[in-house]
């Protein structure tokens, strides 16, 4: 197979696999999450703030391996 | 179609290229500017309205969040015009992007062999370099601002821990965790800005009519979403240097 198609097949399995794991750390933050405001409804302000922190650095992982894609798609 | 990962220079200042990113930049800044200005000179009344309503609005529900993650207000009134200018910044650079003429008004130009339509509006933080500088000066407020909270000893003491080779290695740690911050936060904001920006040239592309509409929906909460992000955890990292940890 030549440079082209190489790059191509890594550049869709980059993603494909790097967004896996995110996605799965993603869902388990936020099921822990609504748990937690079910049992406890008042503390949903105090418990949204830090979820979403915590859901930013998962998907950080996300965006790296969309970069990696993209640098390989288009330079 | 053309997507370019690099920010196109639309001309040249003696020998500086002016990107379109750094154009759109221009403008945001202005914007603001422009709005700060127009609050100063009007009388600023007890009980608010119009403008100056919104803006204490937003100024109101900010305060109070960074209020809930430091949890004292002198902290909160040292940290708040750094971050606060990074959310403006950052979400106002975002919503510019989306506009009509941001990435499709421009000049066609012969770049590496084939002829491209060069932009002169491209969203901001879609370039590496801008989000780049905004993690660099995250980055090094956070040290400054846990320096002149705790002191010089005791902040190093961190990073350079000889009480044991556990302790030590804790510390290289902490130093590679503070290098990683400025791809983390570089990162992070270029990526969901700038495959947004590329959804959105993909989408138009294929269906020009009606299907790009909920995409510019998913475009204008992932900007606002990364704004919050980019400012909460510059103030969660503010809070950590500050704090000493004994």
């Amino acid at each position: 197979m030549d440079t082209e198609a190489i790059k191509l097949i890594a550049a869709a399995a980059a993603i494909a696999i790097g967004g896996f794991a995110p996605a799965l750390a993603i869902g388990m933050l936020a099921g822990k999450a609504m748990e937690s405001i079910g049992r406890n409804p008042e503390a949903a302000g105090k418990i949204q703030v830090p979820m979403l922190i915590a859901i930013a650095f998962c998907e950080a992982i996300a965006i790296y391996a969309l970069v990696v894609a993209l640098i390989l798609k288009f330079v | 179609m053309n997507i370019s990962l690099a920010a196109e220079p639309v001309f040249h200042i003696g020998s500086f290229p002016v990107t379109n990113s750094l154009i759109a930049a221009w403008l945001s800044i202005i914007l603001l500017v422009i709005i700060t200005l127009v609050l100063r000179t009007k009388k600023l009344k007890m009980v608010p309205r119009g403008l100056q309503n919104v803006v204490e609005t937003i100024i109101e529900f900010f305060l109070g969040l960074i209020d809930g993650i430091t949890q004292d207000k002198k902290q909160t009134s040292k940290f708040f015009p750094l971050v606060f200018t990074f959310f403006i910044f950052i979400l106002v650079s975002n919503y510019l992007g989306l506009f009509p003429g941001f990435g499709t008004i421009g000049v066609y130009e012969q770049l590496e062999g084939s002829q491209v339509l060069v932009p002169f509006f491209r969203s901001a933080n879609s370039d590496l370099n801008v989000t780049l500088a905004l993690a660099i000066v995250s980055v090094f407020a956070t040290q400054i601002f846990g320096i002149l909270a705790i002191g010089v000893l005791k902040y190093g003491k961190k990073f350079l821990n000889f009480s044991s080779p556990f302790m030590f290695f804790v510390g290289i740690l902490e130093f590679i965790s503070e290098l990683a911050k400025f791809i983390s936060f570089s990162f992070r904001l270029f990526g969901n800005v700038f495959a947004g920006e590329v959804l959105l040239v993909v989408i138009s592309f294929l269906i020009p009519y009606i299907a790009p509409v909920p995409f510019y929906f998913l475009e204008l909460f992932v900007g606002l979403v990364q704004a919050a992000i980019f400012s909460l955890l510059t103030i969660v990292f503010l809070k950590f240097a500050s704090t000493d940890i004994h």
